[in-house]
């Protein structure tokens, strides 16, 4: 264990390095608030979380899954209660709740009239209140604060080790796996057709979701992580029409928001959280007016040629 | 192999949420033909096609491709399928070219590990040729970088039609090939489906377009969740049997005309 973990801290070291290798190259003026150590880390944190989130966002606005990664980033709640009272790590408590609500939400799907967007309504309520009743009993609430809405600049090793492993994780299994995930989400009766285990590849890919969510959760929280997930592939949506470039663009805009989003919280001392989402917001709003194809100014103009 | 028949479906039953839709259907289609299967809207024609695709489980009966299981016949590649213009995301951000080489997908999973973790363009050549010769064959090579969103109605019918052939397999279902076409599309999706029967393949058409289905199958089956019939074009797109279709027709004669 000691052996892994002190692996664990010279990769996060030699990351923390490279990082500042680049960021010694900004104006003075930038680079001066990453002398702070925890800075350094809430940097690599913050890059590691737009990353894996820019990453699977692209999967999740073209799958139409917005919901359903809002569920289950609540869903999440009872399962870190769960294991912070059973002393397990909080990934696998989230795991396991994140990965019983996913189940019971297509249960419901399929046995009962319910519609899917009341069935997932129903069901992380249930599970994010489950979450609440717990956490007040065996927590201060600013460990629920810290949980519900991120605290980047106070993250731990431990949690920086997670956010390292699971950006790890979802690169490899969206680099091994990247046909048929495309196919999958582009076109699942296809994916049957051609005898793609697609059940493997929907819980895959649920599965890289929540090991996402829970990553996150020391960053932007949990309230706010959805916007992480849907905001950078919505924006990278607008940008292109290749898969590829997509996949590339919304990795960049959720490192930038993150970034952004940290120096902005450090400045002006307010929400790290908070700060990520709306910095991604406003990339989001700048695509939708300026988008060279898909943009409002461009369809406008289209638009007014048109008609004249 | 040849002998075993395309498609054998025997006391076939299946339905969405416990709504039937297809009941008690039995038919045998021998391989290398072209058949048609007519029927009103919501009737289970392409519910019969996800059956075979796998995508809709039968509550009874079974179920026979090349003489073997569906399933394994999904995994040898041998089934290809064209969705209806509904199914299909046309939002999604691929080329032309990615488009038909997801029909290839399928097929890569025999090549070499590696060759799933380098550029396509250091792959096997053999999928590159398949796509280019299917892209030519639809006349789409000079768009295929383009967006598919882009594409006109009859162009995205003839990308989906060339992801099938470039599939290269035994058997290709088509839901709708020609709703929604303009004729010279049209007239170059089916002069390309004569030419795939004549290389012995295997096609099973839902189509409302029933001049087309009398000029070019050899068969027309008639679905109205029962098997209404089965029999030569002429025989079965009667107007005596054509209104039958449109009551929902006998079971009973219809599954003497099958068996």
């Amino acid at each position: 264990m000691s052996l892994l973990e002190g692996l664990g801290n010279g990769l996060i070291e030699a990351l923390i390095a490279l990082l500042m290798l680049g960021v010694n190259l900004l104006p003075e003026s930038f680079s001066a608030a990453f002398e702070y150590r925890f800075m350094q880390r809430a940097l690599l944190t913050a890059v590691l979380v737009g990353a894996i989130c820019g990453l699977l966002s692209s999967f999740v606005v073209l799958k139409r899954w917005s919901l359903l990664g809002d569920a289950i980033s609540h869903a999440v709640l009872p399962g870190v209660a769960i294991a912070y009272l059973l002393g397990w790590p909080f990934f696998i408590g989230a795991f396991i709740t994140g990965a019983l609500t996913s189940l019971g939400i297509g249960a419901i799907e399929r046995h009962t009239r319910i519609k899917p967007d009341a069935a997932m309504g129903l069901m992380f309520t249930a599970a994010f209140a489950l979450g609440i009743v717990i956490i007040s009993k065996i927590a201060s609430s600013t460990h629920l604060m810290h949980i519900l809405f991120g605290n980047v600049l106070g993250v731990q090793t431990s949690a920086l080790l997670l956010t390292l492993m699971a950006g790890l994780v979802t690169l490899l299994a969206v680099w091994l796996a990247y046909r048929p995930l495309l196919l999958y989400t582009f076109d699942p009766q296809q994916a049957q057709a051609l005898g793609f285990n697609v059940g493997l590849i929907h819980y895959g890919l649920i599965m890289l979701l929540t090991l996402t969510i829970v990553a996150s959760l020391e960053t932007v929280g949990i309230i706010l992580v959805v916007a992480m997930l849907i905001t950078p592939g919505a924006t990278a949506h607008l940008l292109t029409d290749r898969f590829k470039p997509m996949l590339a663009i919304s990795v960049l805009v959720g490192i930038a928001s993150a970034v952004a989003g940290l120096l902005l919280s450090f400045h002006f001392d307010v929400a790290s959280g908070g700060a990520i989402v709306l910095v991604a917001t406003a990339l989001f709003c700048l695509t939708l007016f300026a988008a060279p194809r898909h943009g409002l100014v461009v369809r406008l103009w289209q638009r007014a040629r048109l008609s004249r | 192999m040849t002998d075993a028949p395309a498609l054998e479906a025997r006391r076939l039953f299946a339905a969405y949420h416990r709504e039937p839709v297809l009941s008690d259907i039995s038919l045998t289609l021998a391989a290398g033909q072209w058949t048609a299967i007519v029927g009103p809207n919501g009737a289970g024609k392409s519910s019969l096609l996800k059956v075979v695709l796998g995508t809709l489980r039968p509550l009874r009966g079974e179920l026979r491709v090349l003489g073997a299981s569906a399933s394994q016949q999904r995994r040898a590649g041998k089934i290809a399928y064209m969705p209806q213009h509904e199914q299909v995301e046309w939002d999604f951000p691929v080329s032309v070219r990615e488009t038909v080489m997801t029909g290839r997908y399928g097929l890569m999973r025999r090549d070499p590990w590696w060759q799933r973790v380098v550029p396509q363009r250091w792959a096997n050549s053999l999928h590159r040729d398949a796509v280019d010769e299917a892209l030519d064959a639809v006349d789409m090579r000079e768009h295929a970088a383009r967006p598919i969103g882009e594409l006109s109605g009859g162009q995205k019918k003839r990308v989906m039609l060339a992801r099938a052939l470039a599939q290269q397999a035994e058997i290709l279902l088509l839901d709708e090939p020609l709703a929604g076409v303009d004729p010279p599309s049209e007239r170059l999706i089916l002069r390309m489906l004569e030419r795939e029967r004549r290389a012995g393949r295997s096609i099973v058409m839902v189509t409302h377009d029933l001049p087309s289905a009398r000029q070019h199958a050899d068969q027309v089956a008639l679905i109205n969740h029962v098997l209404v019939g089965i029999g030569a074009p002429d025989e079965m797109l009667s107007d005596a049997m054509l209104a039958q279709l449109a009551v929902g027709g006998s079971p009973k004669g219809g599954l003497c005309v099958a068996a």
